[in-house]
């Protein structure tokens, strides 16, 4: 029973640092970026590049993935994104969609069509029991690190100065440039920061997702679900609806297996309609 | 009204005529595969297998020169349908081979039937499939033909609870019927029948319902790219700790994948129709040839498939004497026996399906690499729902 | 202008008028598809799943072109109608023209009850509501395996000759007919209703639906109508293909499918009904050419062309259709530079 809700928790907390570079885009800069997932996977392959053909340590692969996708990121921002800003979100849709496609043809050219698998170092393989409970040390390993980047991520958009000039740009982009903040060199970082979790979110989800050049499509669909079931405005109403999913999800498959995949959408949808704009939305909110 | 079926009859006429003189010394053979989308690997790997055997034997047969004609349905049923039809009228081709998945080659039924044009399946494997359409030919595999020997051998080694968990699509429900019914024949009990779905990201809350179950071991059959995840999965919860064994068909040991999938495969059982280990002049020479010819990928029993299927259209291409009609190239194809890469393998006269030997393999490291190392054979295993 | 003073009003309903009026370029789109038959009758595979998938862009341009929503599950209806038609051939009555339409009155219904979905929130909350429902039904029809063949598809569809007469034929030739007229049909009577002032009510709506609320138009009921003949399209759409392959797969409920229709719908421009059958002719074409020279990677250049449609902006691409002769978007264009030039 424990058991079951800790492998939920492990797997809502992936699923929220992977999603959470979404919430981030949508959220605060109104873009709804369906290639989030392609981010995703581009720190998956840096990982699986990185062990398998230069034997790096796994260690090592997380802050690289991070980096290198938050690199690849600003780049197509600075090129390709910045320009739909205040395009309607139909164009957006579609932009990245095209993004999506591209990205699967091209990971499908240079590393070809297959699951793609890494080992783990041994420290984090197999699982020891507390009290009784079965407890996976990647999954713990998992938590660790997301509870950790959460909190870090909380305190950086609420406390720090990078975080109320970011709001500050959002709320009212002309304000906050009369104000001398450059709101387009916030929007970039930020959207680093988004598509450098979402890689992290990528290269942790390997071992457990799995990973072949279909990723952005597959998970895009729970990326989505957590993004509009949390609402957008925030970092904690993503962070909870990602832990509801993932405990929801995986009890539901080990209690009632024949019925696991209704359970997300038929709870999606009946959030939707109770709260149009996400459970935890400010008033009046996007 | 009848003017205008009429011109569309003869029309028909003048074109059926037109496609033997146009044939006359090349046959097309239609290769419809997924290419892209989640089974393009299927694709990849069963192109490799044709692509071999014309490497190998050369391009001619019964005096006629092969083309292959390769399309990407992107595993997307009307699509296959639209392509094999088009490929029938279009390209005038006299075979249709491939089709990755049970509802593509589902699709293509009609076609042949209005066409009466053969189709060897090289991937699809339900047993549903072949009574769609009498110009079904299948060198894959029959059903659940891997899942019943796996079965029996688990019996006969004391093996008496067991979990099974398959994924939930047509194959899935085949394999877990196929291995319940043989398994509770041979006086065993299942404990419990786990279906995951198809699209399935993680498998944490099967595998802990298995542990908490506490059988002797576990049936698992899931479609190999999701194979790997599952073993690693499996390695990681403790179930071999735990004292539960895991069997398996050869889907979940997938040649092309076991050396990425590592140390947790080591000793696992699987029964299936091929092993790139096996022993045979003819499986090194095809190993060695697909090797070379696609950037060291090794071929697993996907590529047997579409290998086999390339011998099958050439063998019934001699018989015929190089005659196209698809009425006499089902007639020739069977019955057809031959040695495969996997082992001898013949085509079921009564229902154009492949028999064939099973083998039961354990994971075990040659050299530096991984293999499914084959150790017990049962030998012309038949569709077990053919006759039902 | 000066010689008619009262000219705004009367140039404004002559406009409106003239938006309803039969274009040079549309019957000659017609005639064209007509002519495919005797021109192309190699191709009339292809042909027919451009129409098929024309109409169904059709459907979605009902509701995104003219009511403004946006839905990431259209393929719901889609599937829902091409299963209701499979099943019912299958089990009741194989005789085509009656499964297309008991399709489209169940897709209808289904349309109708969960337009009330549609209804409230932002963009985003639609396209996971609509997305939602598609997900429902397709992992409903993998799990109803008794009734739908599950993960295998349905098989075992046959098909009578189309009332009785026409046989569907290896060619394909009287499925495109079939699948034209039915287009043809379905087009013409959606050109009555978006050119009603029903229709001009939604456009309406779709600028601003408060204002829209404060003339004196509900919203509610219009989107409901609107989403239910929309959905009720997209079932005979998803009937067609049914029919004509003979074969349902799971795949018609796929998301794929719903990203697709969107970008027909998108190449080809919303808003003027004709986007959807434009879009479907160049995607088509474009993804079957493609997937011949690279059968594995044509998914990329799909994608970049998208990007490009984007970052050169829709509007500017679909505007070649302003400069056909008599178009109504041209007439407006020149009313709108002569107002401003009077100014």
């Amino acid at each position: 029973m424990l058991t079951i809700l800790f492998d939920g928790i492990a797997y809502g907390m992936l699923l929220f640092v992977l999603a959470c570079g979404l919430s981030i885009t949508l959220g605060l800069m109104n873009f709804v970026n369906l290639a989030h997932g392609a981010f995703a996977m581009a720190g998956g392959y840096i990982t699986v590049i990185m062990m398998n053909r230069y034997g790096l340590s796994f260690y090592w692969c997380l802050p690289a993935a991070f980096l290198v996708t938050a690199l690849i990121g600003v780049l197509l921002e600075r090129t390709l994104y910045r320009r739909l800003y205040k395009s309607s979100h139909l164009d957006q849709v579609l932009f990245s969609i095209g993004l999506v496609f591209m990205s699967i043809a091209a990971v499908d050219y240079f590393m070809g069509g297959q699951q793609q698998l890494i080992s783990l170092p041994p420290e984090l393989r197999g699982r020891f029991d507390f009290f009784g409970v079965g407890i996976g040390r990647y999954r713990l390993f998992i938590i660790v690190l997301c509870a950790a980047l959460t909190i870090a991520l909380q305190l950086a958009l609420t406390r720090t100065r990078f975080g109320s000039q970011l709001r500050a740009a959002v709320d009212d982009g002309r304000v906050a440039r009369g104000l001398g903040i450059n709101v387009s060199v916030v929007f970039a970082l930020t959207f680093a920061l988004g598509s450098g979790l979402a890689g992290l979110g990528g290269a942790l989800g390997t071992e457990i997702l799995g990973l072949d050049p279909n990723f952005p499509l597959k998970f895009l669909i729970y990326f989505m679900i957590v993004v509009t079931v949390g609402g957008t405005s925030s970092i904690t109403g993503p962070f909870v609806a990602a832990l509801l999913l993932g405990i929801a999800d995986v009890a539901g498959k080990y209690y009632v297996p024949q019925a696991g995949a209704f359970i997300i959408y038929g709870v999606m949808i009946l959030v939707l309609i109770l709260r149009p704009h996400g459970l935890f939305a400010r008033e009046g909110g996007r | 009204m009848i003017t205008r079926r009429l011109f569309i009859a003869t029309t028909m006429v003048a074109a059926l005529a037109a496609t033997p003189s146009l044939a006359q010394d090349v046959v097309k053979i239609g290769l419809v595969l997924p290419m892209t989308g989640p089974f393009a690997s299927t694709g990849r790997q069963v192109e490799a297998g044709v692509r071999a055997y014309m490497a190998l034997h050369g391009d001619t047969a019964g005096g006629k020169k092969i083309e292959v004609v390769l399309r990407d349905d992107a595993g997307t049923a009307d699509q296959t349908r639209r392509i094999a039809q088009e490929l029938v009228v279009n390209e005038g081709v006299s075979m249709l081979m491939g089709f990755g998945l049970t509802p593509l080659a589902m699709s293509v039924a009609p076609v042949l039937n209005q066409a009466k044009i053969p189709a060897i399946i090289t991937s699809a494997t339900t047993s549903a499939i072949m009574k769609q359409s009498e110009y079904f030919v299948r060198t894959s595999m029959a059903g659940p033909q891997s899942a019943v020997p796996v079965a029996t051998w688990a019996v006969e080694n004391g093996l008496k609870r067991v979990v099974t968990l398959v994924t939930d699509y047509g194959p899935g429900h085949d394999i877990e019927k196929g291995f319940t019914d043989q398994f509770k024949k041979e006086g065993g009990e299942i404990v419990e029948a786990v279906r995951v779905p198809l699209q399935n990201p993680d498998f944490a809350p099967f595998l802990q319902r298995v542990r908490d179950a506490k059988p002797d071991a576990i049936f698992v059959f899931v479609p190999s790219g999701v194979g790997s995840v599952f073993m690693k999965q499996f390695a990681d919860r403790g179930l071999a700790d735990a004292g539960i064994k895991l069997i398996a068909t050869g889907d979940v040991t997938d040649d092309d994948l076991l050396n990425a999938i590592g140390d947790p495969a080591l000793g696992v059982i699987t029964g299936h129709f091929y092993s790139a280990n096996h022993d045979s002049p003819e499986n090194k020479a095809y190993v060695e040839q697909v090797k070379k010819a696609a950037n060291n990928m090794r071929p697993n029993f996907m590529s047997v498939g579409g290998y086999d299927a390339m011998h099958l259209a050439y063998a019934a291409l001699e018989k015929t004497g190089g005659d196209t009609d698809g009425t006499k190239l089902v007639e020739a194809m069977k019955g057809m026996e031959w040695t495969s890469p996997r082992g001898s393998i013949s085509i079921d006269p009564a229902t154009r399906d492949i028999v064939q030997d099973i083998y039961i393999r354990e994971v075990k490291k040659v050299g530096d690499e991984l293999y499914n190392v084959e150790f017990t054979t049962y030998e012309k295993i038949k569709d077990p729902f053919a006759a039902q | 202008m000066s010689d008619k003073p009262l000219s705004a009003s009367e140039t404004a309903i002559g406009l409106l008028k003239r938006a309803g009026r039969w274009q040079i370029w549309e019957i000659a789109l017609w005639l064209i598809a007509i002519a495919m038959i005797f021109v192309l009758p190699s191709k009339m595979l292809i042909l027919t799943e451009i129409t098929i998938l024309g109409l169904f862009a059709v459907s979605l341009d009902l509701i995104l072109g003219y009511a403004g929503i946006v839905s990431l599950g259209h393929t719901a209806f889609f599937g829902l109608g091409a299963y209701v038609a499979g099943i019912f051939a299958r089990d009741y009555f194989s005789e085509p023209v009656t499964g297309l339409l008991v399709a489209g009155v169940v897709s209808g219904l289904f349309g109708f009850a969960t337009s009330f979905l549609v209804l409230r929130g932002s963009d985003l909350t639609r396209l996971m509501t609509t997305f939602g429902v598609a997900m429902l039904l397709a992992e409903l029809a993998n799990q109803a395996a008794w009734l739908t063949g599950g993960a295998d598809g349905l098989s075992g569809v046959t098909i009578t000759p189309i009332l009785g007469l026409f046989e569907f034929d290896l060619w394909g030739r009287n499925g495109y007919i079939y699948a034209l007229v039915v287009l043809m049909v379905l087009t013409f009577i959606a050109r009555r209703i978006v050119n009603s002032p029903y229709g001009l009510s939604l456009k309406a709506i779709k600028r601003n639906p408060v204002r829209a609320a404060m003339l004196g138009i509900s919203p509610t009921r219009r989107i409901v109508a609107v989403y239910t003949i929309a959905a009720a399209y997209a079932g005979i759409a998803g009937a067609l293909l049914a029919q004509t392959t003979s074969f349902v797969s799971p795949d018609v409920l796929a998301f794929h499918r719903s990203a697709d229709v969107l970008l027909v719908l998108v190449i080809g421009g919303t808003g003027y009904l004709y986007g959807g059958i434009f879009g479907a002719i160049i995607f088509t074409v474009l993804r079957d050419w493609l997937s011949v020279i690279t059968p594995q990677y044509w998914m990329f250049w799909i994608g970049l062309i998208l990007i490009i449609i984007v970052m050169v902006g829709p509007e500017r691409i679909t505007r070649w259709q302003a400069f056909l002769p008599g178009s109504a978007r041209a007439e407006r264009l020149k009313a709108r530079k002569a107002a401003e030039d009077v100014r």
